[in-house]
Parts: C-alpha cells; sequence; structure tokens
C-alpha cells in the first residue's frame, strides 16, 4: 500500500524529511510522532501528492512518485489542520461542490452530512459554525469519496469525545481504511496503531510495530 | 471537464455573491475614478482619443482589484489543496477562473460604461453601444486570460498585491492599446465610425495568443 524508501524532501536548503523508509500494508494504520517542525505534515502533504519528493522511492497505492500521481488522487483522503472548506459557504455547498469535483452522487453528501450529525445545520454558512462543527464537516469531506487511504494531521484536535465517537465509523479503526495519523497524543496515538514513526527533525528516530514501542521512546521525541 | 467547470464556477460566483469582496469594489473604482477625472480634467466632455484612454485606463486598474482577489479565498482556505487532490483536469481550474474574471468585468462595464456616458463622455453612446460591446468582450477576454494566468502566480507569494500588479500591467498594455484604438472612433463628436477591424484582430490575435500560454503554462503554476 505505501513503500517509502530512501524519501527526502526539501524546503529550499532545508531537509524537512531526510531518509524516510518505511512499508506500510494494506488496512492497516501508521502513526507518526514528533514535535513541532519535526516533519509529519510534510510526510503528510508527500503522500497525497500535493509534494514532490526530492530523492528516494515513494509508492502509495501500488503507484510510483511523483509520476503516477495522477492515479493516486481521489483515492486519498486528506485531513489537514486547514478543513480546506469555503467558511462562507455552508457545509451542504461545500460537500456538493468537493461531490462534483470527485464525481460522487449527490446521495452521499447527506449520507456524511447524517453521519456526522450536521444534517439541521447544513444550510448554515460554515464561518459561523462551532470549530468541533467544522472539523465535523471537515471529516465528511475527506470521507466524501470513499478513500482507500486516509492520511490525517490531528484528526481529533476540536473534537469532544462525543463527536469523536460520532467520526470513529469514518476516520477510525473500525472504518478498515489504511491511515497515516500525525498524533502529538501518545496514549491516543499508540491506541490507533499498528506500526509508529518517530520523526527528529525530519529524520527517522523511532521505527516500529506498535507492540515492540516503549511509551518512554515517545516521549523522548519532544524532549 | 464542462462538469468540473461548471462546479468551480459556480462555487466561485457564490463565493463572490457571498462576500462582494470583487465587483462592488471594481464598479466603485471606476465610478470614482471617472468622477476625479471630471474634476481633474476640468471639462464637462471629453471624445474621441481622450475619452478611449480614460475609458480603458480606468476599466485597466478596476480589473486589477478582481485580478487581486481572483485566488485568495483558494489560497487562505485550502481550495487549492482540494482541488489538487481531486481527479480533475487542472486546466479546468483555469477556465473557471477565467470565466469568473470574465463576468465580472462584464458587471464592471455594466455599471463603468453607462457612468462614462454619463459624467464624460462627449456623443451620445446609444448609437456606438454595439460597436463598443465587441471591443469590450475582445478586451475582456484578454484581460481574463492574463488575469488568471497571474493571479495564480502571484497569490503564490508573499508581495501578491504588489506582484499582481506588477506583472499584469505590462502584459495588458497591449490590450489597452488595442481597445483604445478600436473604440476611439466610436467616440468621434463628428461622424462616429466603427471600431477599426485592423485593432480588433489585434485583440483577438492577443487573446488567442494568451489563452493559449496560459492553458500550456497553468498546470505547472499548480504544481509543487
Amino acid at each position: 500500500m505505501i513503500e517509502l524508501e530512501g524519501l527526502v524532501r526539501r524546503y529550499g536548503e532545508r531537509e524537512a524529511l531526510s531518509d524516510v523508509s518505511l512499508s506500510l500494508a494494506a488496512g492497516q494504520t501508521l502513526v507518526v510522532f514528533g514535535g513541532n517542525g519535526a516533519g509529519k505534515t510534510t510526510l503528510l502533504r508527500v503522500l497525497a501528492t500535493l509534494l514532490r519528493p526530492h530523492a528516494g522511492e515513494v509508492t502509495v497505492l501500488d503507484r510510483r512518485l511523483p509520476q503516477d500521481a495522477w492515479a493516486v488522487r481521489g483515492h486519498v483522503g486528506l485531513l489537514g489542520h486547514e478543513p480546506l472548506l469555503y467558511r462562507e459557504l455552508t457545509a451542504r455547498e461545500n460537500l456538493r461542490f468537493h461531490a462534483r469535483l470527485h464525481g460522487v452522487q449527490e446521495d452521499r453528501v447527506e449520507e456524511v452530512l447524517a453521519a456526522v450529525r450536521l444534517s439541521d445545520r447544513a444550510d448554515e454558512p460554515l464561518k459561523t459554525l462551532s470549530r468541533g462543527m467544522v472539523q465535523r464537516a471537515a471529516v465528511a469531506r475527506a470521507t466524501l469519496h470513499d478513500p482507500e487511504l486516509l492520511l490525517l494531521d490531528e484528526p481529533w484536535a476540536n473534537l469532544d469525545p462525543a463527536a469523536r465517537e460520532l467520526v470513529e465509523p469514518l476516520i477510525g479503526a473500525s472504518s478498515g481504511r489504511t491511515r497515516v495519523i500525525s498524533s502529538h497524543d501518545p496514549s491516543g496515538g499508540l491506541s490507533e496503531a499498528d506500526l509508529v514513526l518517530g520523526l527528529r527533525d525530519g529524520r527517522p528516530a523511532l521505527l516500529e510495530k506498535v507492540a515492540d514501542v516503549d511509551p518512554g521512546e515517545i516521549t523522548e521525541l519532544y524532549r | 471537464m464542462v462538469a468540473t467547470v461548471g462546479a468551480l464556477l459556480r462555487k466561485e460566483l457564490l463565493v463572490e455573491l457571498r462576500t462582494l469582496e470583487s465587483v462592488p469594489g471594481m464598479s466603485l473604482f471606476a465610478v470614482t475614478t471617472f468622477v476625479v477625472f471630471h474634476f481633474a480634467l476640468n471639462q464637462n466632455s471629453v471624445s474621441g482619443d481622450e475619452a478611449a484612454g480614460i475609458l480603458w485606463v480606468t476599466l485597466l486598474f478596476a480589473a486589477m482589484l478582481g485580478v487581486n482577489r481572483l485566488f485568495v479565498a483558494d489560497q487562505d482556505q485550502g481550495g487549492f489543496d482540494a482541488f489538487l487532490l481531486a481527479p480533475v483536469d487542472r486546466s479546468a481550474m483555469l477556465l473557471a477562473k477565467a470565466l469568473a474574471l470574465f463576468a465580472y468585468l462584464a458587471v464592471l462595464e455594466l455599471v463603468a460604461v453607462p457612468a462614462f456616458g454619463l459624467l464624460l463622455l462627449a456623443p451620445p453612446l446609444g448609437q456606438t453601444l454595439p460597436d463598443l460591446l465587441l471591443v469590450l468582450v475582445l478586451a475582456d477576454v484578454g484581460i481574463a486570460a492574463i488575469g488568471t494566468l497571474v493571479a495564480a502566480l502571484a497569490v503564490q507569494t508573499r508581495a501578491r498585491d504588489l506582484l499582481g500588479p506588477l506583472l499584469a500591467l505590462p502584459l495588458l498594455v497591449p490590450v489597452v492599446i488595442g481597445a483604445a484604438r478600436a473604440s476611439s472612433p466610436l467616440f468621434v463628436l463628428a461622424h462616429p465610425t466603427g471600431p477599426q477591424v485592423r485593432w480588433l484582430g489585434t485583440l483577438a490575435l492577443y487573446d488567442l495568443v494568451f489563452g493559449l500560454i496560459s492553458y500550456a503554462v497553468f498546470d505547472f503554476l499548480l504544481e509543487d
């Protein structure tokens, strides 16, 4: 599903990701830990085809990047720090727009709105909704096209426990999707993971199956 | 492709209708400029080359306000990323944005041209309006093609408000020259004639060239 071999990504002279190698099978979850600026978001954006790798080999959904990026798009759901929704439009208008871009039937819009319990607020401009509601709308947007691979950048930020439970079937382990999650929460993150990657200054400082991870190693990444 | 362009254009117009960030500002700028010209020139009316120059320079600067705002919502609210994640032809965004800018220019001219006729123009506008419409359409196509290209480039820089006009104005000078020369015969006091075909042809050719250039390079502007 995902194969990385010596992935390098630079911003100017600075290497945001250096020599990252890993392998993730379909249906598994990779959780990425690391302090601010460690390269977590950059990794997710490379996997999403939004950033080009500068060196190394990157295979996502059995397609090589960046050459076959076109074939990966549409099969990936990205949930980042920004909801990727227009504030002036309503949740329903935003989702209908994304449905048209992804060639998804409009029935699916109502389905995901109901799944995140936004149907009754779906005709209000997004800018009038709370951050938690906007995050739920963003979850609906990221899963609207039923992607095989979910790239989740701190997905539970702004969600209360009830909302987290609500989005579980869409982006949680029970969704059955392959997931790459960036997290700052050691216990919460480990509970989701099959494989754990720890990044420090863009370099892999830890890559282990979750059963082999000592929580102290995660804490160490933030020191 | 048509469905994608339709979806993007619909979103674009909805956002503009909700925010009113571009068209009202463009229209107000144009009308205010005509008022300033009215007093600064100390003339009640202008005609010929002078009238054509005032009209087209004003429309050009008013258009720049729309060009500068064209991609701001997409850049600030993640619309670019959302679009790039979709399995669609990237040229659809160029086409949708150019059509949106063309629509903004049309609304601007619905306000600005009558205001120009009322505040400054000596000959009556009525008879020359169909010919002027042709010049406006040809010039708007050029402004939309070049404006969209430049806006996509400028919005990714920190100095987007400065870079947009700096890049667009030199590229749009031929459009202003062509439009002013083509419309000048429409504004003469005695025996106004039709627009000069030579300049209409020049405008159409410039539109075609920049339409093709925009189509060829737009994908690269969106790429990382």
